[in-house]
């Protein structure tokens, strides 16, 4: 097992910088997640920890080696592609064989460990097909299998659910997470899905331009937002972000209530709401509407639990609230979070 | 214990993965033979053209543009420069048409097509040297199956012949049917090319265009001039291209089938090229009159250029 | 009044279909139907030509197989072709890796410039060339076939396979540097037995081209055990002005027709090269 650290990493495609002086480290063990909107670098963030792209500067320390100038061969890693880039000419055996037979491995060694992989994905069964014989989630076990199967010290995975359907990614999702546990190799993980992004990571980097906008927990990332980005990327629907003056006043949509059901949870800030659409999702309603003349009839969205049964409807005004410590104030110019007292780390209840 | 077991060995041969090295290493024997045998002999061809060396005396003496003077003053050069632009502009017009035509019906499904397919590509597929000594025997001078027909058919061979009372027609022995004769034969060699390119083209033509058209009512005629053509504009360029820069530089057909006779009328410029520059050993002049063929093999070259640059943009 | 429509497009179909197979395979047809034809038959004027007027003969086969060189001509371009092939491959295949994997933009223009000496004639080079040839003194030779032909099948070739590597996704080739293993390595390993078919079709069109080649072999060779079928058989086996027509026409039949079924077997992959994307 190793740790991943890089120090003021910078990367160029011509005059295009695709990754801005970034600096982070893993921690032992850790699911680490880079979340951003697509061309936002973290591709080639992981691709330069991969060895596939050279830093223009900066550096790659892996277990405490700098890898700059070290193939990817050598840096002892397992990466698993967007397209999982099996290859289509060799059998599942021979795909997940692949790296250990670039090592000179014994026949018998080679099969007890290929055997080994293909128990913990459960293909055992599927050994002497084709890659184009398989399912989309049959391919991707193989993937992940061919990826394990020589112990690397460090796991890359880009956007490695993402061509699986809606309810296959819900299921891959959760067992991804369960084996990374079991196994515990480090593991850093690229998508632009806040969703697996939330669901995964022990901690998340936003990225957005290159740069790193907030590292933190999930729980930080989505109640501490470290600006307006991560503040608008994460979560959906979005944090509602209004002008007041020269700060943005920002809340998400499930703190935003009728005053009727925020009373009791303290100091409460209050808004004119006008509400000009509902939508019921089933389990939770989205209100659509606009604040008054005072918030320059912004528009924004109100987030109703199922267990709010507070009757309401298009066209009428509602006297609406947001607890204080759930309103995040923004500087209008930079973005930035500009409250004195940002809580560091996760209160012991989670809300 | 299976990570330090798999560690990577700590000194590996690290050349095989930098692509500044391999890059330039990879490339360089195709650069190499383009530069030594395509390059420099060209280089060479000007130079040659510049002096007057010869086989038994091949060191190069600059005599400067005499051997271009020597070759204009040449009825033979002037002969064989006006047959090569006939010889190509003929058979490439033909050409076009013919295999316009030929790839509509090829397009369509019928039985046997494959059988049809193979034999219509044979002009293209087999060696021309020897389809062309096919063509020779096809233009014999008493055995000519032409002739035959047209004696059969009263035309030739009989007082007041519509081909004349003699018995054959001498199809490579007289100026103008022999230069005939070669058009035809070099229009049957390029025809497969130009047939299989606008095939190509033909078929890349979204069925959706061509189904709306149905539906709109366009007659066959307006869907061939309006839609199909059009569209097919950039394909047909393309085998023109390749068919003008082929004839134009050949010399094949017509060594075959009469050696630029009788007295040069189907002489053109590469077979004099090689005439002068190979059989006869004057290396000056024979590059002199080979260097004739750079202007339309540059200009060639320009519009593949632009087909290129326009797939990039693309 | 449909149906009527219908036909006639048929008819029209068959009508161009039949004209140009008669057109372009007559010349085959009749090297094939001299190849059997006895002399007598031959060489009487008045005898419809079309068929056989007497019993076919192996008269003509048997004069070419053993009585002239033509067995050596199919030896020599067996051996110029598998050389070429050879040579071809190797220089192809890197120089195609190499500009389609690391050059970008710049790889495209080269490539463009080196499928462009494809396009330079042998009538413009081969009097330089015959220098050159001497000058490694291979005058006479095959071997100066062997040396000169790839200047046509590599630019090609590397064109060609150029198009085959580009459709090989970059991912599966980093994955086997990721599992392992060096570029040469994943080369080997993994791009090369994804492209079999673009290598088969680099085969095929550098030994059909060099086979097919004429202007070349013509302007090299002129002693008759070092020439290849294309040149050996129009300028050997006519002795003077003496024509011996069956044997001729035997040769020109056995030489084409295998070379013609390989390369039409690849000629799709052939045409894909030289539209160059204008078809997609």
């Amino acid at each position: 097992m190793a740790l991943v650290r890089i120090t003021g990493l910078t990367k160029y495609f011509n005059d295009h910088k695709a990754v801005d002086n970034i600096s982070l480290a893993t921690r032992e063990g850790e699911f680490l997640v880079l979340l951003g909107p697509s061309g936002c670098g973290k591709t080639t963030l992981l691709r330069m920890i991969a060895g596939l792209e050279k830093p223009s500067s900066g550096e790659v320390v892996i277990g405490g080696r700098v890898v700059n100038d070290l193939p990817p061969r050598v840096r002892n890693i397992a990466m698993v592609f967007q397209s999982y880039a099996l290859y289509p000419h060799m059998t599942v055996f021979k795909n997940i064989s692949f790296p250990l037979r670039a090592l000179k491995m014994e026949k018998e060694k080679i099969n007890e460990k290929v055997e080994w992989a293909a128990q913990m994905f459960g293909i055992e069964q599927l050994l002497n097909r084709k890659p184009r014989e398989l399912s989309g989630g049959e391919r991707q076990r193989v993937a992940l299998a061919r990826a394990m199967v020589r112990m690397p010290s460090v796991f890359l995975l880009d956007e490695p659910l993402s061509n699986l359907d809606a309810k296959l990614r819900a299921s891959a999702r959760e067992e991804l997470q369960q084996f990374q546990r079991q196994i515990g190799i480090t593991t850093i993980y690229v998508t632009h899905d806040q969703v697996e992004a939330m669901g995964l990571g022990n901690r998340i980097v936003v990225m957005n331009h290159g740069k790193v906008r907030q590292i933190g927990t999930p729980w930080e990332v989505y109640h501490e937002p470290a600006d307006t980005f991560v503040a608008t990327f994460v979560g959906s629907p979005p944090m509602n972000l209004t002008e007041q003056g020269d700060v943005l006043v920002g809340f998400r949509p499930e703190s935003f209530l009728p005053l009727e059901v925020n009373q009791g949870h303290g100091e409460l800030k209050q808004f004119e709401f006008e509400v000009s659409l509902v939508e019921d999702l089933g389990g939770d309603r989205l209100i659509y509407g606009r604040l008054d003349e005072q918030f320059g009839r912004q528009r924004v969205v109100s987030r109703f639990a199922p267990n709010i049964n507070f009757p309401i409807e298009a066209g009428r005004t509602h006297l609406f609230t947001v607890p204080e410590g759930k309103v995040k104030l923004f500087d209008r110019q930079t973005g930035v979070r500009i409250e004195k007292n940002i809580p560091a780390g996760e209160p012991d209840g989670r809300d | 214990m299976d990570a330090i077991e798999t560690a990577p060995k700590a000194h590996f041969r690290e050349y095989w993965d930098r692509r500044r090295i391999l890059a330039p290493v990879m490339i360089s024997p195709a650069l190499l033979y383009i530069v030594a045998l395509v390059g420099f002999p060209f280089v060479l061809a000007i130079l040659y053209s510049l002096s007057d060396a010869t086989t038994g005396n091949p060191s190069i003496h600059f005599v400067g543009l005499r051997n271009f003077a020597t070759i204009l003053h040449d009825p033979v050069f002037i002969r064989s420069l006006e047959n090569t632009f006939l010889f190509t502009f003929v058979s490439q017009a033909l050409v076009v048409v013919l295999s316009s035509i030929l790839a509509l019906a090829l397009s369509e499904d019928f039985r046997g097509k494959q059988v049809v397919r193979f034999l219509i590509l044979l002009p293209w597929t087999a060696p021309i040297s020897l389809g062309a000594i096919g063509w020779l025997w096809i233009f014999d001078s008493v055995f000519s199956p032409m002739d035959w027909l047209l004696r059969a058919a009263g035309l030739l061979g009989v007082p007041h012949g519509f081909f004349g009372a003699d018995s054959n027609l001498y199809w490579l022995g007289r100026p103008i049917l022999a230069m005939a004769s070669v058009i035809v034969v070099q229009t049957w060699r390029i025809l497969p090319l130009a047939t299989v390119i606008l095939l190509a083209g033909i078929s890349a033509i979204p069925n959706e265009i061509l189904d709306a058209a149905a539906v709109d009512g366009a007659s066959f005629w307006r869907r061939l001039f309006q839609i199909e053509i059009p569209l097919l504009l950039p394909v047909i360029s393309i085998a023109v291209l390749f068919g003008v820069v082929f004839t134009f530089t050949d010399m094949t057909v017509v060594y075959v089938l009469t050696r630029g006779g009788p007295i040069n009328s189907t002489q053109v410029l590469a077979s004099w090229a090689f005439f002068v520059g190979i059989e006869a050993g004057d290396l000056g002049q024979g590059a002199a009159v080979a260097l004739f063929l750079f202007p339309v093999l540059a200009g060639g070259t320009a519009l593949v250029l632009r087909f290129a640059r326009r797939r990039e943009v693309a | 009044m449909a149906d009527f429509r219908k036909l006639r497009k048929q008819a029209s179909i068959y009508g161009v279909a039949t004209f140009f197979t008669i057109f372009c395979a007559f010349p085959f047809y009749w090297m094939l139907i001299t190849t059997f034809k006895r002399d007598s038959d031959l060489f009487n004027p008045t005898n419809d030509p079309f068929i056989l007027n007497a019993a076919p003969t192996l008269d003509h086969l048997r004069v070419l197989f053993f009585h002239t060189l033509f067995l050596r001509y199919l030896l020599n371009t067996f051996v110029v072709g598998a050389a070429v092939v050879i040579i071809t491959l190797l220089v192809a295949v890197p120089a195609a890796y190499s500009l389609t994997r690391w050059a970008g933009r710049w790889g495209e223009g080269l490539g463009i410039g080196i499928f462009l000496t494809y396009l330079v004639p042998p009538t413009l080079l081969f009097i330089p060339l015959s220098r050159v040839v001497a000058f490694f003194g291979l005058t006479e030779s095959i071997g100066s076939l062997i040396l000169v032909y790839p200047t046509f099948t590599i630019p090609f070739c590397t064109w060609l396979l150029m198009g085959f590597f580009k459709s090989i996704p970059p991912d599966i080739e980093e994955q086997a540097l990721i599992d392992g293993y060096s570029r040469l390595g994943a080369l080997v390993k993994v791009v090369l037995p994804l492209s079999i078919s673009g290598l088969l079709t680099v085969v095929v069109f550098a030994f059909t081209l060099s086979m097919q080649e004429f202007i070349y072999a013509l302007a090299f060779i002129s002693v008759s055990a070092q020439k290849t079928v294309s040149i050996g058989v129009p300028t050997e086996l006519v002795r003077g002005d003496v024509f011996r027509w069956g044997p001729l026409m035997a040769a020109a039949l056995v030489a084409s027709i295998p070379v013609a079924i390989l390369y039409t077997f690849f000629l799709d992959r052939f045409i894909a090269g030289f539209t160059m994307g204008a078809i997609k």
